[in-house]
């Protein structure tokens, strides 16, 4: 018979040791497909390593998927440890992205350092205002998050493609649904010459030093945590509830909100409704990964991102699909899940009968 | 009372990690007794009860149990199934009944198998006539659970066991919800059941109601059974030495002059969904140097009267005044503000979160404070010394002050939120259960603490379901019925007891 007791005290040791453990168990399981498609394992890996390291190229494309991961990540994590379950990243990312088109293709002629700051800043509103409405319904009325987070992804997305058919329109795209190209001076500028990586990537590490340090050091992140952890004793002890899940969500929307600029100025130039293949939803699987902590979000994110791109040259060169990238992040997230009940249960065999 | 033996525990031994929680406890039950099983919390009573309902596997040690011809048989540990046919019962403090169901169905629940075809009612209903008649638990088997007393409800609990065959009834704390007339009801009750032959293990913290109708005591302290005295040899004083391991210091009490009012309730009606939650043109009055205490029995408005004192709800009438000023805003930083003090029913729920570290619990309530924030940044040099000045002067003993407050016992969590509430000097105190599963020492502690306010001047609202503490802390006695708030003018406990049961006096 097993027997199951939670722990007095979980150890330091697994908060860090166990996402290791499940990034390297995830990779090993997913072997077992690997071998089965007729490839050989040690040179899918191979491969798979030398397409996030084996060149200067390969090493940034893989940072430039991880940006907008960081962004989510850290949107999901700062609205979760509120218990605010925002799963509505992948509308506010679009969200973003659409106010970033709106003033940083024409509509303002202003030079670099006033034009990024600007759409940088009317980006994170527009996200804010996605996060806003759903933390409204719920403090006012009790409209479960989660479902209304999710459906307005849903709203967002067909509200786009309507924009993209109509007023963000590019008059020169030939009929094809995309937004006029972002001007030249809002554009993020690339970190190295002749690659894709841009200052998208810093924004994002900032934007975790500095929730890091409001989550841990400010009395906001106090007041957060104490919402999250345990809402009836913060409302007793005179937090404000309610106030306080409003700014969460807003901070959270914000920073998905970020995700898309970042995404349009700094990388594509201009929005189609392909911008995101479904950051907002992979940005949960960061946080969770990271423990809901904004400095593991950008190593989960890295992580991530680069079993993505390694899946790519891998699936290139061996010819066996990239899906297995998936497979690699769903896994490494349920034996997350598995290691976090680990972590805070014991597990015991008691012997049957025994007297 | 025969003599033949039903049960017995045999040097029974149980630790946790380092934590010996029963060390050889021996203990034997006879048919027709009532043995009284007495200790402090974390005395290892729990444990004990767990590990003869299998919940736990003891380290070493037996159990036997006598079977229905008489016959010890040793029982298979570690199968609550097993107790169970062995014909143990148990009734916990928190019932466990199906609110939505008849009282008859509850006690049916679990006999039958999930895929028989229909109920036996019939057969079951004469059972449980006869089972009625034999011991007098009476109880409404028709109407649905939901609408019973707590009394009621009890003894739909006996029921169950008893019509599950038990020979063996466990008691834990059975009489904290019930009135002291109901209490007595409950003796009367259990008097009958132990002539028909059922042993009674009853776990209680009441001394009073220990002497009055076990016939045999045990004491465990520190998971060791520490004494075994029969009934008719012992008194109050002897048992509280056995529990504790030495005299208990009866709180010093010295008579204070009451100052200017501290708080005033004028006509406060609350409008709440049920009993619990309601109060009734509500009158009180507490003082300076004055300790008010309001007895009554659990879910008659107390919960209204300290959540609107805690600022957790507005009246829908009346008016509040805290030190002469009307409170317009029912909010709790409105209250932390105009100097009230709270001590939350529910400490784990309400009182502390657990999931952080100690030092943070300690500076919860006073997040604006200039001391606590610079900048909207936390002063964590402060919030340090503060948790450090604070454990030492309060005696919260844990695993640290950045340990999480979930580590901490119930006696030291309730240490941690009186550092909070004492050092931030109130004006009036609200102790709602303050020593609620306490130990007696950690009780003792926070009885002491609410004197030493009550000296300096503070004005103390106790809230409790003890009579015996409101008795022993009160100046003044109010009697809560039904959302309705009495002076009772008496400190004559069957006086008291009336008038909780909503009684003209």
């Amino acid at each position: 018979m097993i027997r199951i007791e939670p722990r007095e005290t979980p150890s330091r040791w697994w908060t860090f040791g166990i996402p290791v453990a499940s990034a390297l168990l995830a990779l090993m399981l997913a072997a077992i497909p690997l071998a089965a498609a007729g490839a050989n394992i040690f040179e899918a890996y191979g491969q798979m390593f030398k397409g996030i390291f084996g060149s200067t190229f390969a090493f940034t494309e893989m940072l430039t998927r991880a940006t907008p991961l960081i962004f989510t990540g850290l949107a999901a994590t700062l609205a979760f440890r509120a218990k605010l379950w925002n799963i509505g990243a992948e509308g506010q990312l679009y969200l973003g992205a659409m106010a970033a088109v709106a003033v940083g293709t024409g509509l303002i002629d202003a030079p670099g350092f006033i034009l990024i700051p600007l759409i940088l800043v009317t980006g994170a509103m527009a996200g804010a205002a996605g996060m806003a409405g759903p933390a409204y319904l719920k403090t006012r009325f009790g409209a479960d998050e989660v479902v209304t987070t999710l459906l307005l992804n849903f709203i967002i997305l067909i509200f786009l493609q309507m924009m993209l058919e109509g007023p963000l329109k590019d008059p020169m795209s030939l009929g094809w649904p995309q937004s006029s190209p972002i001007v030249d001076a809002a554009v993020l500028p690339q970190l190295i010459p002749r690659m894709r990586l841009h200052w998208g990537l810093i924004i994002a590490l900032v934007a975790a030093v500095i929730a890091q340090i409001m989550l841990s050091k400010s009395v906001w992140g106090f007041k957060l945590r104490a919402v999250g952890e345990n809402a009836a004793a913060a409302l007793h002890a005179g937090i404000g509830v309610k106030r306080t899940l409003m700014s969460a969500a807003i901070v959270s929307g914000a920073v998905a909100g970020l995700a898309g600029v970042s995404e349009v100025a700094g990388l594509r130039g201009y929005l189609t409704t392909d911008l995101s293949p479904g950051y907002g939803y992979t940005g949960i699987v960061v946080a969770m990964l990271a423990g809901l902590s904004p400095i593991g979000v950008v190593i989960s994110a890295i992580f991530i991102a680069s079993v993505f791109v390694g899946a790519d040259t891998m699936s290139r060169a061996m010819g066996v699909s990239s899906y297995l990238a998936d497979l690699v992040v769903a896994m490494s997230l349920i034996c997350v899940l598995v290691g976090g009940f680990v972590a805070r249960f014991r597990i015991i065999r008691t012997n049957k009968g025994e007297s | 009372m025969s003599n033949s033996l039903v049960l017995s525990l045999n040097n029974l031994s149980k630790r946790f990690g380092t934590v010996v929680a029963n060390d050889t406890v021996s203990i034997e039950l006879h048919r027709g007794e009532v043995l009284s099983l007495l200790g402090e919390n974390g005395a290892g009573k729990t444990t004990l009860m767990n590990m003869l309902f299998g919940h736990y596997v003891p380290d070493s040690g037996t159990i036997e149990v006598a079977d229905a011809k008489g016959v010890m048989q040793p029982l298979t540990l570690g199968h609550p199934q097993a107790a169970l046919n062995a014909g143990i019962g148990m009734v916990h403090q928190h019932f466990t009944l199906a609110e939505n169901l008849t009282a008859l169905d509850n006690i049916l629940l679990g006999s039958e198998s999930l895929f028989s075809w229909r109920h036996n009612r019939k057969a079951a209903r004469k059972k449980v006539s006869e089972i009625i008649e034999r011991t007098g638990l009476a109880a409404p088997l028709d109407e649905k659970v939901g609408n019973l007393s707590v009394g009621e409800r009890q003894r739909v609990e006996i029921l169950k066991a008893l019509f599950h065959d038990a020979r063996i009834l466990v008691l834990d704390e059975p009489t904290a919800v019930l009135t002291p007339q109901e209490a007595d009801t409950l003796f009367e009750n259990i008097g009958a059941m132990t002539k028909d032959g059922l042993s009674v293990i009853f776990i209680s913290h009441k001394l009073r109601e220990v002497l009055a109708f076990s016939h045999r005591i045990v004491v465990l302290r520190h998971g060791k059974k520490v004494g075994e005295i029969a009934t008719a040899d012992a008194d109050e004083r002897v048992i509280a030495r056995m529990m504790v391991g030495a005299d208990t210091p009866t709180t010093p009490r010295d008579t204070q002059t009451p100052g200017a009012p501290v708080l005033e309730l004028d006509n406060i009606t609350v409008k709440g969904k049920n009993m619990r939650t309601s109060l009734r043109a509500a009158n009180l009055v507490v003082r300076a140097h004055e300790v008010v205490g309001i007895a009554g029995v659990s879910g008659n408005g107390q919960s209204a009267l300290a959540q609107l004192v805690s600022g957790l709800i507005s009246p829908d009438a009346g008016e509040m005044q805290v030190d002469g000023q009307q409170i317009l805003k029912f909010t709790p930083p409105a209250m932390l503000k105009a100097g009230i003090g709270r001590i939350p029913e529910d400490r784990h729920h309400d009182g502390v979160i657990g999931a952080m570290s100690v030092a943070e619990n300690l500076i919860i309530e006073r997040l604006q404070d200039p001391a606590i924030r610079k900048r909207g940044f936390l002063q964590q040099k402060y919030i340090q010394e503060n948790a450090k000045q604070l454990c030492k002067d309060y005696d919260v003993r844990g695993p640290g002050i950045d340990a999480d407050a979930r580590l901490l016992s119930g006696g030291n969590i309730q240490k941690l939120i009186l550092a909070r509430v004492f050092e931030c000097t109130p004006r009036l105190i609200l102790a709602n259960q303050p020593t609620r599963g306490l130990d007696l020492g950690a009780a003792n502690e926070v009885a002491r603490r609410l004197l030493e306010a009550r000296i300096r001047g503070a004005g103390i609202l106790l809230i409790s379901e003890d009579l015996d503490e409101v008795l022993a802390l009160s100046d003044r006695i109010m009697v809560i019925h039904d959302g309705h708030l009495v002076e009772a003018n008496t400190d004559d406990r069957e006086t008291i007891g009336l008038m909780m049961a909503g009684e003209q006096v």
